[in-house]
């Protein structure tokens, strides 16, 4: 089996079948990663260039890793909006980055769409590092394989993601995988911080945290950033974490086997406590490992590859 | 027939369904034209087809629509500062192929016209222009929204409204002092409302689409907080207000409701607000970046029901047009507005006359007749002494939006590839044909 587009772009529209296929491969790949020496010849001879138009740590190395990994060749590109902005375009940076011959590109940038302008401007493979608000697709398909790799499926499994909705790419490429994978989902935010008609994707929706944490198995956290509250969207951090933050109380409310889940950074103290980022239940440490598998297995199925690896 | 009027005519219009939506006319005829007026409507005693074919000074418009020249009250030719993108003449030029024999310009160029000399530099420009083009001045100097502009001045130039488009004037104290100053001479203020609070950064509709997708919201509250203070300010001073491309459904319910009391307010829509909704944003196509934001489906069915009732008095094109440059960058990196003369009239006959939401005489009015009673122009009517501005129109041609035929300098439009049916076969402006399809 092969994936059907040669991009990534989002998690809306992938079937099931394909989010298995990915969550199947990084499987494989992830055994690599056990091995001592942690290297295939996957994809030599492809050139792959990570273009960061955002700030990134934890997703900008996932991605070298997984290309390093997979011996490609790539090349890092990073850029602030503001220098961008005064010189040539972004598709004028990224054409004449595409005529020194690479294969595929992985951005990362602040506005929602980008990666689809590029496939309307280049003839590589795009991969979406992070849109705006819009979707961070390899961070919903790591988020799935983790709950996989500890629930055996995901189907059934009720996920609550809690926190700044409006601003998430994370929660959107979350909804639909989970979605599509056959777990319920809600999303539980201050009222301020929820996108319009938020339902409709098919998620329930609180704003009482521990209404949303009553039976469920899976709690994703995100971050909150200190800009909401010079934006007038939230009256202060110290609030949001009485009425939001997830601590060791609230735990309470969840099934037994529980699930904390953070994409990082973590705020400690804001939107959880030290105790339960750092405590059994938490599994954001396999996250950033299983990033690194999940991109492999994205940049290798959509170099062409296709089901199990040897 | 008679034979003298016949000779004395230069040009005849024979054998079209004339239109008139000022007279009430709908009936098949022949308007005679003399030194650029109409001086002949002839509904009884018709040339016949044979004569036609052999007279070069007469026109055949049989199976063809004959409506007076239609007025696009809101278009941005762009003119002076970025002749790149249109010019007055590029931009008359899309106007007559659009079946447009008059068109209104806004002042936010660079500079923008907000005194008298830049109101004399558009109509020097508009002598060699393929169609009438009327100046809408600034209210406020450099439309900054600080002082208002000579009005008096801007007046004996010849501006034919006052408007700060682009931007909304922000302090409704200046906006009360531009609809009281106004007053003075009778002069509409064409408002475009906007609470820039509201609307922020936003770059589309707020609503389920901009929730998939994660771009920013403009919500309809944006606007009708605006239309909402304009109703009272336009009720309070006694004035004249006229509310640009409205776009939701609360503002049409807010403006027939202030109608209904009898406040002075017009508004108008856009063909891309009554034809589009957000949806259209899901391939982040910067061609329909516009400002406001194309709505939803609700809004668009409230737009046309407000213009089935007279709430909407016009259709304007808001025609904005923007070089390939601009428009070929990330979403958020676009600037907002689409071109807009070459598609109107193909999308009121396919979205509106088509589709039974107006007749075909309901339609032309708020083409012609209805900006030329808010902005009292010599215009928009079929009767003989008028100018003799006519569009002739073919109903029945099925045609496809191809952008890069389009006779304006820019190609930022949402429809290419979009089936029409209907376009101007004619454009008539004062007696000279303008425009031949």
């Amino acid at each position: 089996m092969k994936l059907k587009s040669r991009h990534l772009l989002g998690l809306e529209g992938i079937s099931k079948e394909e989010i298995g296929l990915i969550l199947d491969t990084a499987e494989t790949f992830k055994e690599v990663l056990e091995r001592p020496i942690k290297k295939v010849p996957t994809l030599r001879g492809v050139t792959v260039v990570n273009l960061f138009y955002e700030a990134s740590t934890r997703t900008r190395i996932s991605f070298e890793l997984a290309e390093k990994r997979l011996s490609a060749e790539l090349v890092n590109f990073s850029a602030s909006t503001s220098s961008v902005k005064k010189g040539e375009t972004l598709k004028d940076t990224v054409k004449n980055i595409e005529a020194m011959k690479i294969d595929m590109v992985v951005i990362r940038h602040q506005s929602a769409g980008t990666p689809y302008f590029l496939t309307q401007c280049l003839s590589s493979s795009i991969i979406n590092a992070g849109d705006g608000a819009h979707e961070h697709p390899t961070q919903g398909l790591l988020d799935l394989f983790t709950l996989r790799e500890k629930y055996k499926k995901i189907e059934g499994l009720k996920v609550v993601i809690v926190g700044d909705i409006k601003h998430s790419r994370v929660a959107r490429s979350n909804i639909w995988g989970l979605k599509t994978m056959g777990a319920s989902v809600a999303v539980c935010g201050p009222t301020t911080l929820m996108p319009y008609e938020i339902d409709k994707m098919g998620v329930g929706v609180y704003s009482n945290l521990d209404e949303a944490l009553r039976g469920a198995d899976v709690v994703n956290v995100l971050r909150i950033q200190l800009e909401r509250q010079k934006g007038g969207l939230l009256p202060s951090l110290r609030e949001y974490a009485n009425e939001f933050g997830i601590n060791s109380d609230r735990l309470k409310r969840l099934n037994p086997n529980f699930t904390i889940m953070h994409p990082g950074p973590i705020n400690r103290g804001v939107e959880i406590t030290p105790e339960v980022a750092d405590g059994p239940y938490s599994v954001i440490l396999d996250q950033v490992t299983n990033g690194v598998a999940i991109r492999m297995a994205v940049l290798y199925l959509l170099s062409g590859g296709e089901g199990k690896v040897e | 027939m008679n034979k003298k009027t016949s000779i004395e005519a230069e040009l005849i219009i024979a054998g079209g369904r004339i239109i008139d939506p000022a007279s009430k006319l709908d009936k098949v005829g022949d308007i005679y034209i003399r030194d650029g007026k109409i001086i002949k409507i002839e509904t009884k005693k018709l040339i016949p087809r044979k004569k036609i074919r052999f007279s070069p000074e007469i026109i055949d418009a049989f199976d063809k629509i004959v409506t007076p020249g239609l007025i696009d009250m809101h278009a941005h030719l762009r003119e002076p500062g970025r002749e790149d993108e249109e010019t007055i003449l590029t931009g008359s030029e899309a106007a007559v192929a659009g079946g447009f024999t008059s068109i209104c310009c806004m002042p936010n160029t660079q500079p923008p016209i907000d005194n008298q000399e830049s109101v004399k530099f558009i109509y020097e420009k508009a002598k060699s222009a393929k169609c009438k083009v009327y100046p809408v001045a600034g209210a406020t100097k450099g439309l900054k929204g600080e002082e208002l502009t000579e009005i008096a001045d801007l007046v004996k130039a010849g501006a034919v409204a006052i408007s700060d488009d682009g931007r909304p004037i922000y302090s409704s104290s200046l906006m009360r002092y531009a609809l009281e100053y106004s007053k003075m001479y009778d002069l509409p203020v064409i408002s475009h409302c906007e609470d820039l609070a509201l609307s922020s950064d936003g770059v589309m509709n707020e609503g389920f689409v901009s929730t998939v997708l994660g771009l920013k919201g403009i919500p309809g509250v944006a606007e009708e907080v605006m239309v909402a203070r304009d109703i009272r300010l336009a009720e309070f001073t006694k004035s004249r207000v006229h509310i640009a491309h409205v776009s939701t459904e609360g503002s049409v319910n807010l403006i027939r409701e202030a109608k209904r009391k009898g406040v002075k307010i017009t508004c108008e829509a856009t063909p891309h607000h009554f034809t589009l909704t957000d949806e259209i944003i899901k391939t982040f196509d910067t061609n329909a970046k516009v400002n406001p934001p194309l709505r939803t489906k609700k809004d668009l069915d409230a737009l046309k029901k407000g213009l089935k009732d007279g709430t909407i008095d016009c259709i304007a094109t808001d025609h904005a047009p923007h070089s390939i440059e601009e428009k070929d960058v990330e979403f958020d990196a676009a600037p907002f507005g689409m071109v807009g003369l070459e598609t109107a009239l193909g999308l009121v006959i396919t979205e509106l006359i088509e589709k039974k939401v107006l007749t075909w005489i309901e339609a032309i009015a708020r083409m012609t007749i209805n900006p030329v009673k808010i902005l009292k122009l010599n215009a928009g009517q079929i009767k003989v002494g008028m100018p003799a501005d006519l569009t002739v129109i073919d109903p029945e041609t099925n045609w496809v939006v191809e952008p890069k035929e389009f006779k304006s300098k820019s190609k930022n439009s949402p429809f290419g590839g979009r089936k029409l049916k209907g376009r101007a076969f004619l454009t008539i402006v004062g007696g000279k044909v303008a425009y031949q399809s």
